[in-house]
């Protein structure tokens, strides 16, 4: 069948190539309309622009015969579709060294930072947990654990959020209808809830993505995303970046590597040597996130509320044996 | 030609004629109530669910506690026109029109406070066009859909004869739009043995198909806590449980409306002791199993050590002791003890007893929903210190006031138009009466 194409028709299938490439590289965060400047002349304007095509290759097309993929409505659901379909044979995984974190919380900052969440709207979340009376204290973050039974998607009635096969949960904010099911079925209170207008400044052109929930709106839930938007384009979490003890590690688990930016180790001997575990395995969710004991640990807990103001200290009234 | 009792037609419809300036006052204090709660629904959509007392913990809050009630209170239309219709109990025909009044009220106005409590309101049509048959909420939509349809039918049906006999009455003085709507909306009906059999035939279908929705919608509505992993919440018992507790609250409810229009409309000769007696002892063997109920799941949840459950109970008799004794003790023996020895049977303690149920019902889902989303499992912390517990604030109340007087303004309206006590049936009592 391809043999048989016309020129013509070959060239239109080439731009809906350009049209997936251009979703995707919305689905990157760059603004769309960079790509079609001057895209009104209809003659050929002799400039040329080089182009990766979708297979790999890299080509060259006039600048007059780039066009939008499609109008924004197209483009947004083109961006929602990737979004929806995650990145093929990954299996995402993250690895928290409790016995490295002093609550920092460099990682909160970062991620309310990048997905621009109003203060008091954490997604990633420090607790200090003590699980006796004759047992230490020790902090413990919390991001999503993008569990692999979520309960969070069961519940869901009008599929606003939704599990990928690379093992990321998202929420859509432009679906949920706010009914907060979710929030009531996730064991991990990993949700959180727009409850007035965050009043974030986005640009004109910007594309509503799954993949960073930018922006937040209100009425809708939110939650940590692993940054999938940043495993797209290769990089690693905002969180995992931020952390200034290279606690969080992150990584793939069909390649068996997790990586907390300084040091790439094998997931699986990792779990071995330090005894990984998952967060209440009993509930039977499957979490994608492991944790390794707080053994051997390098500074007391309470240096994790050293030097911190009230509004810190406040935040950890109710520590105690649970 | 429909003929009636013209004693019958001037007792049974007292606000159909004319307009009593108790009616516009009663009316119109209702009416204030739910003007206060609007303007705290148009703050709420304004500046976003902030001004509620719900934060990120507890996500569900008055809302969901009056949505659980009143969709509660539409089991008394099920049980007591429903069951007593099938077993054609002859005491109920007085007070089966208020039964089924009080079904298709509540039904109407619990929907709203979910809307209430949903963030996004404007795309509350997202249920119908991505709708996922996993989620409880969507059998829930499902459920109350058509539980709304079968109630309404079967309300309808009762009124068809009532209608009949109103238009075909030459005595009668109202407004022509409202001879009008009489004759539409009785469907022709003459009252051939013909139709007489039809509507029986429908009555008797709608009253078992209603009592099986009914236990649906309730255990649907349970298990949308049921299913989810939450201390408290995650528990085998609650499809039954909460069925019986809202048959508890709406048995509650129509002695506590049988009091008030006795009263007001002066119907002493048609709804008696006897009455009150007969359902007082149906409210007291509900609140037996009601309370059998709710001690099992408790003591189950109280004996063992899952840390979880010890925490919640823990919390139900510290923070929350005085309503849990409430909700659970007096709630339930009060009512027993009261109409259980037939010395203490008289019709305004029949009635106190019905209020206190009903007071102690709505309590009851106070402390089923809110304590539990007090105790995740994670503790409550690294949150906005101010953001942790739960408090209503005047916004919840009001909306909860407006509930309440939008159920009594509909209860009014409708007394406008149609006899509050079912003509039809209470001729059919005289006839069977005289052929004994």
């Amino acid at each position: 069948m391809e043999n048989n194409e016309t020129g013509k028709s070959s060239r239109r299938n080439f731009l809906r190539n350009v049209g997936i490439g251009v979703g995707a590289v919305s689905v990157a965060g760059v603004a769309k309309a960079t790509l079609f400047d001057g895209n009104e002349a209809n003659a050929k304007s002799g400039k040329t622009v080089k182009l990766l095509s979708p297979d790999g290759t890299l080509v060259e097309v006039d600048q007059s015969d780039i066009k939008p993929a499609g109008t924004d409505r197209e483009i947004q659901a083109e961006v929602k579709s990737e979004a929806k379909k995650g990145l093929p044979n990954r299996k995402f995984a993250m690895v928290v060294d409790l016995s490295k974190c002093a609550n920092a919380r460099a990682c909160v900052d970062a991620c309310q930072e990048g997905h621009m969440l109003p203060k008091d709207h954490e997604w990633m979340k420090i607790y200090m947990l003590q699980d006796d009376n004759l047992t230490a204290k020790y902090w413990f973050p919390r991001p999503c654990f993008h569990c692999d039974k979520p309960m969070c998607v069961s519940v869901c009635p009008v599929g606003a959020t939704y599990k990928r096969p690379d093992g990321i949960v998202l929420v859509d904010n432009q679906r949920c209808i706010g009914c907060k099911f979710c929030m009531t079925g996730c064991p991990y209170s990993a949700r959180v809830f727009n409850w007035k207008d965050p009043e974030v400044e986005v640009p004109e052109d910007h594309v509503y993505d799954p993949e960073t929930n930018i922006p937040p709106v209100e009425g809708t839930v939110g939650k940590c995303v692993f940054c999938a938007d940043n495993l797209r384009k290769g990089v690693l979490p905002r969180c995992v970046q931020a952390c200034p003890m290279g606690v969080l590690y992150f990584g793939d688990l069909m390649e068996d590597t997790v990586t907390n930016g300084v040091e790439t180790v094998r997931f699986s001997k990792l779990m071995t040597d330090r005894a990984g575990y998952r967060y209440k395995e009993d509930l039977g969710t499957l979490p994608s996130v492991y944790y390794l004991p707080p053994t051997n640990r390098e500074f007391p807990v309470e240096m994790g509320l050293e030097g911190a103001d009230e509004t810190i200290t406040g935040r950890y009234k109710n520590v105690g044996p649970r | 030609m429909m003929e009636a009792d013209k004693k019958l037609i001037a007792d049974l419809t007292p606000e159909i004629e004319n307009t009593s300036i108790k009616w516009y006052i009663t009316f119109f204090v209702f009416l204030a109530f739910f003007v206060v709660g609007i303007y705290g629904l148009i703050q709420q959509i304004d500046k976003g669910h902030i001004v509620t007392g719900m934060r990120d913990n507890v996500v569900w809050g008055f809302y969901i506690v009056n949505f659980i009630f009143f969709m509660g209170l539409s089991y008394s239309g099920a049980l007591i026109s429903g069951v007593l219709h099938l077993f054609h109990t002859g005491w109920r025909k007085p007070i089966i029109r208020m039964a089924e009044l009080i079904t298709v009220i509540s039904l109407v106005i619990g929907p709203f406070f979910i809307f209430f409590c949903i963030g996004r309101l404007d795309r509350l049509h997202y249920l119908f066009m991505y709708p996922r048959i996993q989620s409880p909420i969507t059998w829930d939509v499902i459920a109350i859909c058509t539980d709304l349809v079968g109630c309404f039918i079967y309300l309808y049906l009762s009124f068809i004869e009532d209608f009949a006999i109103l238009r075909d009455y030459p005595d009668l003085n109202v407004a022509p739009w409202k001879k009008k709507l009489y004759k539409i909306l009785s469907l022709g009906f003459t009252g051939t043995e013909h139709q007489h059999r039809l509507l029986r035939n429908a009555r008797t279908v709608m009253a078992a198909m209603i009592i099986a929705i009914a236990i649906i919608v309730y255990s649907v509505l349970a298990w949308i806590f049921g299913v989810t992993l939450q201390p408290g919440w995650h528990s085998t018992i609650f499809g039954p449980y909460f069925v019986i507790a809202a048959v508890f609250s709406g048995t509650g409810l129509l002695i506590i409306l049988m009091w008030i229009f006795r009263k007001v409309y002066h119907l002493e000769e048609y709804i008696t002791k006897r009455h009150f007696v007969n359902v007082g002892v149906l409210l007291t063997v509900i609140a037996a199993f009601y309370g059998y109920f709710t001690f099992s799941d408790y003591l189950t949840k109280w004996y063992g050590s899952i840390k979880m459950d010890s925490i919640l109970i823990d919390k139900l008799f510290t923070d929350y002791y005085s309503l849990f004794i409430f909700a659970n003790y007096i709630g339930i023996l009060l009512p027993g003890i009261i109409i259980a020895f037939p010395r203490f049977r008289t019709i305004p303690s029949i009635t106190i007893a019905a209020v206190i149920a009903l007071l102690a019902l709505w309590v009851n889902r106070y402390i089923i929903v809110i304590p539990t989303l007090e105790t995740p499992f994670l503790p409550i912390q690294d949150v906005r210190t101010d953001w942790i517990t739960y408090a209503p604030t005047w916004i919840e109340w009001a909306l909860t006031f407006a509930g309440v007087s939008v159920f009594a303004m509909l209860f009014m309206l409708v007394s406008k138009i149609a006899p509050i006590i079912s003509i039809s049936e209470m001729q059919e009592k005289d006839k069977i009466e005289i052929m004994k």
